[in-house]
């Protein structure tokens, strides 16, 4: 098998073509991929404009906030990439040129409106998005971001109009000094205080009438300070009315760069190694090879364990220049090489299988390339569709076909070698292990025809 | 060109009732034969008359469906299109079946096959540069790796210019002349008249004559003009 093994090495060589995309194909994906997740997280670019006077100051309530360097700005660059922009028409530029997914403009008077809010005139601050919804994918991602990011806006502000609102609920109830712009400071009694004033009062009095109205009054004070203790935390409720438990029931679930990573990768292993096994498979039978080899010593089951480990050889090759070339990029934790390793032959071995069945189907070159692409890529993108985006029943059958080929075990077990939170590699190197078999056993069957 | 003799009379192989059927239907019925050490048969017949699987069941490519075959030592089987790797060369292509077929010295097989087939200057040659003599003699060396004492060549003139047939059919009569049986199918009839001890004619998969040329020739009377026309007279006589 060795010397089978050899010559489909030196043909390789020779192939200056296949080698230079075996090498290329890899280090291109890495850089790609490197490159996409090294910009800032991966997080969308959004071009911000801001309209709003930087020296103008917000004041909600009588507070000062600073709704450009702080709120705002903050809020909203936590979430995406900030493109400062210097004018709406250099927005609209980039939204065009698609240099960013969205543009954000604060208008002038976002700051009069949002003021107004705490007034008895309030008037709903507006802020423009511009979008380049080019594509269904694109718009919807739009949607989603810019709905998201409002959305936190809202919230935000919300808090800060409740903390306000009960902030006069407290300056009523206890009392303090309030503070109007242009007019001095003002003392509000409050309730509280209100009450004890009150009863001072009501032991001075001797009229038993005036002391019957006065604890009608005092009555009512405590009675209003009471509830309004009550509306303080219903006021903390009202500004974040439902929080999030968060809880992981089924699913590892490693870091999104790393799942990034195992995508590339058994995408990379999927199409080198499927091509290349069942183009060679199927080139022994286009140079009339096949039937003096397996008159020799090496039978039609040796033939096709050669073509799985030569599969093997290659998915290691490519996948870890990938990784290799990913490293100074991303972090990858090459103290789990043993499971990295382990992954990838075993991926690659599913892969091999696979190609080698669909080069014994074939039996031509060009016919097994363009059924190992019509197979793989809708497999693949089969792989990357999560429960609960399609109705139970479409993604039962859509679990079934997964099952059925290597692309998603192999997927599970590079993403759990890559990071230990993800799936467990054990168990998705069992289910290819059962499919190097099952597909092995395929193409064996096909072999029977090979030599006709 | 000196013809080799008949050979010695020592039995190289014998296949008896070979049968042999694809989907049903018999590419091969009941064919029986034998051929002597050093002897060339020339199989022969129209289209389809079942010479490639006779050729393939005798190689051990196929199993017959009922029969049997005897060859006491090596065959060599040399298929009808070059079975090479075009991106290697001569030398690793030879080295790569010698080692396949578990030749104990193998560099001493190559070295002895590029000798015997004058490639040596072409041993570094990739095959896919060779001309298509040049390939068949490798696509024969390969066939002769293990000095086989039976050869078997299908179709081996096919696609060869008359001065690359020539070349072939001394090499060819040479092997036969020192000892190895040659097996050999082909179109074209004078190959078989002027360089077949026997022929071997099938058709629709029966052995319909087992003799020589000058022997088909008297079966049909011996008034055809040449071997050509009474081959056509024979089968004609046969119902085809």
């Amino acid at each position: 098998m060795r010397w089978l093994l050899l010559k489909d090495l030196q043909i390789l060589r020779r192939s200056p073509l296949v080698l230079a995309l075996l090498i290329a194909y890899p280090v291109a994906l890495g850089v790609l991929i490197g490159f996409a997740l090294s910009g800032d997280g991966g997080k969308e670019r959004v071009a911000f404009f801001n309209e709003v006077d930087p020296e103008e100051q917000f004041a909600l309530g009588g507070e000062e906030e600073g709704i450009d360097r702080g709120i705002a700005r903050g809020e909203l660059c936590s979430r995406v990439e900030c493109v400062d922009v210097d004018s709406r028409e250099e927005a609209i530029e980039k939204v065009e040129d698609g240099d960013v997914i969205a543009a954000l403009i604060l208008p002038e008077d976002l700051l009069d409106k949002l003021e107004s809010l705490a007034s008895l005139n309030p008037q709903q601050p507006t802020v423009e998005v511009l979008v380049n919804e080019d594509d269904p994918v694109k718009a919807d991602l739009v949607d989603d971001r810019i709905q998201a990011l409002v959305t936190e806006a809202n919230l935000l502000l919300s808090q800060r109009i409740s903390d306000q609102a009960a902030g006069y609920l407290d300056l009523l109830i206890e009392g303090g000094t309030f503070a109007l712009p242009l007019i001095d400071d003002i003392e509000i009694l409050g309730l509280a205080r209100s009450g004890v004033i009150l009863d001072s009062i009501r032991a001075e009095l001797r009229s038993p009438q005036a002391r019957a109205a006065l604890d009608r009054v005092i009555a009512f004070a405590e009675e209003a300070r009471d509830n309004l203790d009550f509306a303080l935390p219903l006021l903390g409720a009202i500004a974040e009315p439902i929080a999030v438990d968060k809880q992981t029931v089924s699913g590892g679930t490693s870091e999104l760069d790393t799942f990034a990573i195992a995508i590339a990768a058994t995408a990379t292993l999927m199409f080198v190694t499927v091509l290349l096994v069942a183009g060679s498979l199927a080139l022994e039978r286009e140079e009339n090879a096949y039937a003096r080899i397996t008159r020799g010593l090496v039978g039609p089951s040796g033939l096709l364990a050669e073509k799985i480990v030569l599969g093997v050889i290659a998915s290691l090759a490519v996948t870890l220049l990938m990784l290799g070339v990913l490293t100074p990029i991303v972090s990858i934790e090459w103290s789990r090489a043993p499971l990295i390793l382990a992954a990838i032959a075993a991926g690659g071995a599913g892969f091999a299988a696979f190609g080698a069945a669909i080069g014994c189907a074939a039996r031509e070159v060009r016919a097994s390339s363009l059924l190992a692409f019509m197979v793989s890529l809708p497999v693949a993108f089969l792989s990357l569709i999560s429960s609960g985006t399609v109705s139970g029943a479409v993604f039962d059958v859509i679990e079934l076909v997964r099952a059925l080929f290597p692309f998603d075990p192999a997927l599970d077990a590079i993403e759990g070698a890559l990071d230990e939170a993800g799936p467990a590699v054990g168990l998705a190197i069992l289910h290819l292990v059962a499919i190097v078999a099952a597909y092995a056993l395929l193409a064996r069957l096909a072999l029977r025809r090979f030599a006709s | 060109m000196a013809l080799s003799q008949a050979g010695d009379g020592a039995r190289a192989i014998e296949a008896r009732s070979l049968s042999k059927s694809f989907d049903g239907r018999a590419a091969l019925r009941d064919v029986s034969f034998t051929a002597g050490r050093g002897e060339l048969l020339a199989v022969i017949g129209p289209n389809g008359a079942g010479k490639t699987t006779l050729l393939s069941l005798l190689a051990g490519v196929r199993a017959p469906d009922s029969g049997e075959i005897t060859v006491p030592g090596e065959v060599g089987w040399v298929p009808q299109q070059a079975a090479l790797y075009r991106r290697l060369t001569v030398a690793e292509n030879l080295r790569l079946f010698a080692r396949l077929e578990g030749l104990k010295d193998v560099e001493a097989a190559v070295a002895r096959m590029l000798e015997q087939t004058g490639l040596g200057e072409r041993r570094n040659d990739q095959v896919g540069t060779l001309s298509g003599g040049n390939q068949q003699r490798v696509n024969i060396a390969i066939g002769l790796l293990s000095r086989p004492a039976v050869l078997l060549l299908d179709e081996p003139s096919s696609g060869l210019d008359p001065r690359q047939r020539e070349r072939l059919w001394e090499f060819v009569l040479g092997l036969a002349g020192a000892g190895t049986t040659v097996i050999y199918t082909t179109h074209h009839l004078y190959e078989a008249e002027r360089y077949g001890n026997r022929l071997l004619v099938l058709a629709d998969g029966e052995r319909v004559f087992d003799g020589s040329a000058d022997e088909l020739h008297a079966a049909v009377g011996g008034g055809e003009r040449d071997f050509e026309a009474a081959f056509v007279a024979f089968l004609r006589e046969w119902g085809h």
